[in-house]
């Protein structure tokens, strides 16, 4: 549904996006992720027909943005970065608005504005002027525009951005909902919103895709896979130090500090074999007294830290770029 | 065309869900009247017309259009909605047109509002009512005229301010040329064909003529094509700004 070939852009000096090559089906939820500036929101812009590319090309269900710019706005919903609205309207004339733009009329029109609002949760405030709303609130008319007309496509920029925890879970819901007849875009800063509603998982970094794939595989890529981490008293955590150091499989130990009495321990595998039977046998054979044992999945906050760049290294790279 | 009314009807609604519009609609009528009855001597000259008033509409438009017209995009851009708009199936040119539409319409309603006036000297004599029509009709052409040019300005910046100056000066330029102290310093060494080309370019020599009472075709296809030029130099600027 959405196709991007070797897609950049350029802001005089900056690269922003450094060729981007990407398809999303539908059924699919891509969350986007990257550090500040990595170029997601440039991306999605692009993708939406607000900037125009410096090379490449993006296809919406087929219609390419640049040739056949509004058949490919007609199936898009867009949420922008920081939900821009007009604020001396309410909720209610605006999502009018919208469905006026976007061809429906009379009852129609009203169907889908109405629905739009139920579905974002906007009963409370749709007399408001939008200028009056809370950011959550402001947030949510964004995401009641952008699903008003049912699109096929969906590309919304950060749209849990300031919601309560309440509404964050409502609004994944949604999605999640909507998932299944949608090819979806969300960029997120919440690595959790990830495992919670998306199918798919693209890191940026400095305008190039680092990693592409199911939660699951980017978690695989973690040094935490598979590994287990045991709670147990201080008293027993050097000798059950030594005795797992002892196992083929463990390439090494980490231990936290010590909290009430107790000492956490993680032991991380070689080749990410699975190692929670052989240690919880361990700890039976040995009768450690533990309180805690389980097996990472993989922390998704590290694979992110690990693929991308931190931003004194990013300013470095392009105080060089600049220069050179 | 079906894209239009969605944005004139938005826009239209905006002015008045502020202030603004009544701050603007007090300040013209005042403005018209101070001008008017004061410096005009409306009363004094005991003639029976409005040329007087007519002829303070060039200099009171040259402030209070681009007002109206400097956020028209500047706005837009400043608040982020300009995305939202560029972002819904609708082509620019749409979006220039209803914006413009719904600020000429407004400009329109505060001058209807000056009618007032016209019912004054109608009741205070006997004055040639074909004339004020045309009058009418030349004013608000003109308020058309600079409308375009302020809207135009409005897209090249998020600035509101700068936006307003900028289009004074514009506008400004385009009123003058045709004020006998430029005509008379092109007439000391340009040739007559260039004098009337740069008087041809003013606003005052078309709304003047328009105001003689008869409207003649070149004066609405001068205002005419100078909307239509801006408005076309607006969707230009707000495409461009789409490279970055
Ligand atoms: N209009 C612009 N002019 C110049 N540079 C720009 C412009 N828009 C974006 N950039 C630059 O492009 C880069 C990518 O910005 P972008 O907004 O895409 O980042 P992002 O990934 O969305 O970041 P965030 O997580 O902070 O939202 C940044 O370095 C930014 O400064
Ligand atoms: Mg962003």
């Amino acid at each position: 549904m959405i196709e991007i070939e070797n897609l950049t852009k350029s802001f005089g000096p900056i690269a922003a996006v450094r060729g981007i090559d990407l398809r999303v089906a539908k059924g699919e939820v891509l969350g986007f992720l990257g550090p500040n500036g990595a170029g997601k929101s440039t991306t999605m812009k692009i993708i939406a027909g607000y900037l125009s590319p410096t090379t490449g090309r993006v296809r919406i269900a087929g219609h390419d943005v640049e040739s056949d710019l509004q058949a490919a706005q007609r199936v898009l919903g867009y949420l922008p970065e920081g939900a821009p609205a007009y604020g001396d309207m309410t909720p209610r004339q605006f999502l009018k608005f919208i469905a006026a733009v976007r061809g429906y009329s009379g009852t129609e029109a009203k169907d889908r504005a109405a629905l739009a609002a139920q579905r974002a949760e906007l009963e409370p405030v749709l007399e408001q002027p939008i200028d009056t709303l809370s950011k959550g609130f402001k947030r949510r008319v964004g995401l009641a525009q952008a699903i008003l007309h049912d699109p096929p496509v969906l590309v919304m920029d950060e749209p849990t951005d300031g919601l309560d925890p309440n509404q964050k879970h409502s609004v994944r819901k949604l999605i999640r909902e909507m998932a299944a007849e949608k090819a979806i875009i969300i960029s997120t800063h919440l690595l959790e919103e990830v495992d919670a509603i998306c199918s798919r998982a693209v890191i940026i970094d400095r305008g190039r895709i680092v990693a592409d794939g199911t939660p699951a595989e980017l978690l695989a890529r973690s040094r935490f896979h598979n590994a287990v981490t045991l709670t147990l008293p201080a008293t027993q955590a050097a000798s059950a130090k030594a005795k797992l150091a002892t196992h083929r499989e463990v390439l090494s130990i980490e231990d936290g500090s010590e909290h009430r009495g107790l000492v956490t321990l993680t032991a991380f595998p070689r080749n990410a074999t699975i190692l929670i039977d052989d240690v919880s046998a361990l700890a039976t054979e040995e009768k450690w007294d533990v309180k805690e044992l389980y097996a990472e999945p993989g922390r998704l906050d590290e694979v992110f830290r690990s693929l991308t760049t931190s931003d004194s290294e990013r300013v470095r790279a392009l105080k060089e770029g600049v220069a050179a | 065309m079906k894209s239009v009314c969605p944005i004139f009807k938005r826009e239209f609604a905006s002015y008045f869900a502020t202030p603004l519009a009544y701050v603007f609609i007090v300040i013209f009528l005042f403005a018209m009247g101070a001008f008017t009855f004061y410096i005009g001597r409306f009363y004094e000259m005991g003639v029976a017309s409005l040329e007087v008033f007519f002829g303070y509409h060039v200099w009171l438009y040259l402030f209070l259009v681009p007002a109206i017209g400097m956020r028209l995009w500047a706005e837009e851009r400043k608040s982020g909605t300009i995305e939202l708009l560029l972002t819904l199936p609708i082509p620019i040119w749409a979006s220039v047109l209803g914006k413009f539409l719904a600020a000429w319409a407004f400009t329109g309603v505060a001058l209807a509002l000056t009618f007032p006036i016209w019912l004054t000297v109608n009741y205070l004599g006997d004055p040639d009512n074909g004339v004020i029509v045309a009058s009418y009709v030349g004013s608000f052409l003109m308020a058309g005229a600079y409308l375009a040019i302020s809207a135009a300005v409005s897209a090249t910046t998020s600035n509101q301010v700068i936006a307003f100056v900028v289009s004074v000066v514009i506008c400004f330029l385009f009123t003058i040329s045709g004020a006998p102290l430029v005509i008379d310093f092109f007439k000391a060494w340009a040739p007559i064909a260039l004098v009337d080309t740069v008087a041809s370019f003013s606003f005052m020599t078309h709304f003047q003529a328009i105001g003689r009472g008869v409207i003649d075709l070149r004066d609405l296809v001068y205002f005419g094509s100078l909307i239509a030029l801006f408005l076309g130099i607006n969707v230009v600027l707000v495409d461009m700004k789409k490279a970055g």
